[in-house]
């Protein structure tokens, strides 16, 4: 047992804090602190400097131009951006398909897909909800009929997050209606630039449009454009979804969110004292702490078995859960926190150079928007209750 | 970083798991609890025999072990065991506070307790509740040395300690740190009044009244009106040793809950067929492991400088306590009627992880210090 960073994991997180020192912007720093609208050039911008550095494919192996980190490093990496403000990966082609094609994509693809993602040259999206297909992923109708050399795709998917943003998605089709729901699945990479592919924003309830209806009809996509074996799209959809669960507790975006929280706690006045000595307000934001400082070192537990070569269970949907909790509920303290200011909602100043007062303190808005944004946490990636029959299945064996 | 166990004490969890399984059976623990020694005489030899006690101690005081997590080990199997034998009173708190501030000449009765001798720790008083400074039980420096008048309460297995460390004040007022010094008494000295009595969860207790006893010089351990700073850590250490004992109850309770859940067959299912079951059992299971990190924590902390060991010694214990109070009482539930019975396993269990949050301070008591503390 022993809680600390040996000397080589010390001297590499002392590398990140360095290269983040020296090489992240401030302008993009300020903006996530800030809980600003990142848009998609600030996205690109802290991709390439990564990239440059050849810290994007922080999943990947060497062999494939990623870090060849092991779970340890990667957690460090996400510990020391998330402290120092960074705009967070965009998962979609890095951490998600990535993976997948380096485990069951062709040379072809993995020499094609695999350099674009890290250059920056593609942007990807997902394409598995459907309107009918959420926590039952199995149900996707979405259809891909052969058609000579191609599929012809026709359907809807859903919450498809920056899709606005992307030029490819990538999508679980239904290519039988054969046996068991998960057998008729492949898994298909399409360009969004094809005819019929339409993209529709869906404005959620903080809002902001930050994820998007994709429908298709009749779309034509080349058959080399399917990943793996026809209806086999399920077991890489499950080999995807275990990497979603990566980084799942989230425990770097917690303690900076209750770091905000203390900061905005003292700085707010409920009669005539900091709120933060008000014994109320401040036992639960204690509460809330210990639970962190709880669920961290259950964190590192599962981080420790992986890098030991113990690939993550079921215990992910306990971090899933646990750290869902904890970050809706910093959420929820911190919206209370902002007071009367929580209702102005005046969007435009949260814009880069928009020149829009905010109304009340510039925290308050942030704090309201990320409350409503984040009761996503315990829906997304496998809702909470999904990740309770997990658990109860895999690990209660019941 | 690393979480596993050394090889030392993986053995150590081996032996004594196995150990324990095969020598303590609930109705062992139910005969014991109703009986004058109010634990198993035998089960105590074999601990000593095997060495257990031992690990409780660091080498230079005569141990093999005695960091946190060697704590850990023992006391979570002890949990598991749900065994309540004076390990706490002798190993951590009497003997701990001997070890920690003793004289050469004090610290020879370690020898004793590592083979088996039995001390306890009289120190909480009828008014004190949590506070640890609360001590009005008076120390007079006399002729002969000391006289010691007060009253103890809830003494940890009072009536079967050869001899006790008592908390008594030579100077300053009730609620004072300063002033607050710890003495050796001999469990037979005279004026020492003990009325014994069972405990809820196991085991016995007593209030221990001091009339006047008279006591040498030389039985004040370290530095007179100087004992709080000691006092302090032997309460973390015996927090740490509470919390791993907690997780151990909580793994015996949870084998026992999900076996029953497989079993009981309700409406022609296993009950742990019903989604509203399963998602409780989930919750049950992901605040065990909370509750095993926080352990893992505070242990890892027991040598980290005052106020951040105190800080885990207050999460951990907030969080042990909230989720005891879950686990236990989810068990019941699940469990139904058989849950109720002081015949099945379930009951002697819980009650002892309930009583848990009980000893050195309960949830809200370490919440707000962890505020106080975090703002220092």
């Amino acid at each position: 047992m022993d809680l600390t960073y040996t000397d080589e994991q010390k001297a590499f997180r002392d590398e990140v804090r360095a290269f983040l020192d020296e090489k992240l912007p401030k302008r993009l720093s300020d903006k996530v602190a800030g809980g600003k609208h990142l848009v998609k050039e600030d996205y690109e911008e802290w991709h390439a400097i990564l990239n440059e550095k050849g810290w994007l494919g922080v999943t990947w192996p060497e062999e494939f131009g990623g870090t060849g980190w092991d779970a340890v490093q990667r957690h460090i990496f996400e510990e020391e951006t998330t402290r120092a403000s960074a705009p967070r990966i965009v998962p979609f082609g890095v951490n998600m398909l990535g993976p997948v094609l380096m485990k069951f994509g062709s040379k072809e693809q993995q020499d094609h897909y695999l350099p674009r993602i890290l250059s920056g040259d593609d942007w990807w999206c997902q394409g598995y909800s459907e309107p009918g297909a959420g926590s039952d992923l199995a149900s996707v109708k979405t259809s891909a009929e052969r058609d000579g050399d191609h599929y012809i795709v026709n359907g809807q998917k859903t919450w498809t997050t920056l899709g606005q943003y992307a030029n490819k998605i990538f999508c679980l089709v239904r290519t039988s209606k054969e046996g068991k729901p998960q057998e008729g699945i492949s898994f298909l990479l399409i360009d969004m630039d094809t005819p019929g592919v339409e993209v529709r924003p869906i404005v959620l309830i903080d809002g902001e449009a930050e994820v998007n209806e994709v429908w298709f009809e009749n779309v034509k996509v080349p058959v080399e454009n399917l990943v793996g074996e026809e209806n086999k799209g399920w077991t890489y959809a499950k080999y995807l979804l275990t990497h979603e669960r990566t980084n799942i507790a989230g425990v770097g975006f917690a303690n900076a969110a209750l770091q905000n929280l203390k900061r905005i706690a003292g700085l707010e006045k409920s009669g005539g004292k900091a709120l933060i000595e008000n014994p109320f307000f401040a036992a639960k934001m204690a509460q809330v702490e210990i639970d962190l400082m709880a669920m961290a070192t259950t964190n590192l537990r599962t981080i420790a078995a992986a890098a030991a070569g113990n690939a993550p269970g079921a215990e992910s949907s306990m971090l899933k859960i646990k750290g869902t909790v904890i970050r809706q509920e910093i959420n929820a303290l911190t919206r209370q926190a902002v007071g009367p200011f929580a209702m102005p909602f005046v969007s435009e100043a949260l814009d880069e150079g928009a020149n829009v007062e905010p109304v009340g303190p510039d925290y308050a808005l942030p704090a309201t928007q990320s409350y409503f944004n984040n009761r996503k946490l315990s829906i997304y990636g496998g809702s909470n209750e999904v990740q309770r029959q997990i658990i109860s299945k895999a690990i209660l064996e019941l | 970083m690393n979480f596993e166990l050394t090889e030392e004490r993986q053995m150590l969890q081996d032996g004594l798991r196995r150990y324990l399984r095969e020598n303590v059976t609930p109705e062992a623990l139910n005969e014991a609890t109703d009986s004058e020694a109010g634990h198993i005489p035998a089960l105590w030899d074999g601990l000593t025999e095997m060495g257990v006690i031992g690990a409780l101690f660091t080498e230079d005081d005569g141990g093999f072990g005695g960091a946190g997590f060697d704590l850990s080990v023992v006391f979570e199997e002890m949990g598991r065991a749900g065994a309540f034998e004076p390990l706490l009173e002798t190993g951590v708190l009497a003997g701990g506070l001997i070890a920690d501030i003793g004289s050469d000449a004090q610290k020879a009765v370690i020898e004793e307790i590592v083979g088996g001798k039995i001390l306890s720790f009289a120190h909480t008083e009828p008014g004190a509740r949590y506070d640890l400074e609360h001590v009005t039980t008076e120390a007079k420096k006399s002729d002969a040395g000391w006289t010691l008048s007060g009253r103890k309460s809830v003494v940890g297995h009072a009536g079967i300690a050869e001899a006790f460390v008592v908390s008594a004040r030579t100077s300053g007022a009730a609620a004072d740190e300063d002033g607050i010094s710890l003495f050796l008494v001999p469990a037979s000295a005279d004026g020492v009044d003990i009325r014994d009595y069972a405990m809820n969860g196991g085991g016995r207790a007593g209030e221990v009244t001091l009339t006047d006893v008279s006591i040498p010089a030389d039985a004040i351990l370290g530095e007179e009106g100087q004992a709080y700073p000691a006092l302090e850590k032997a309460a973390a250490r015996a927090t740490a040793a509470l919390s791993s004992e907690a997780v151990g109850l909580m793994e015996t309770i949870r084998a026992l809950t999900v076996d029953y859940l497989q079993g009981r067959k309700q409406f022609g299912q296993p009950i742990g067929k019903f989604q509203a079951l399963q998602h409780r059992m989930a919750d049950v299971l992901i605040e065990i492991e909370q509750a095993r990190s926080a352990a893992i924590n505070l242990a890892g902390h027991l040598d980290a400088g005052r106020v951040e060991r105190e800080r885990h010694v207050s999460a951990t214990k907030n969080l042990i306590g909230r989720a005891g109070r879950l686990v236990a009482e989810e068990a019941i539930q699940m469990h139904g009627g058989i849950g109720m019975t002081q015949e099945y396993a379930l009951g002697h269990l819980a009650k002892r992880l309930t009583m848990i949050d009980h000893r050195f301070g309960d949830t809200d008591y370490h919440l707000e210090r962890f505020i106080r503390l975090s703002a220092a």
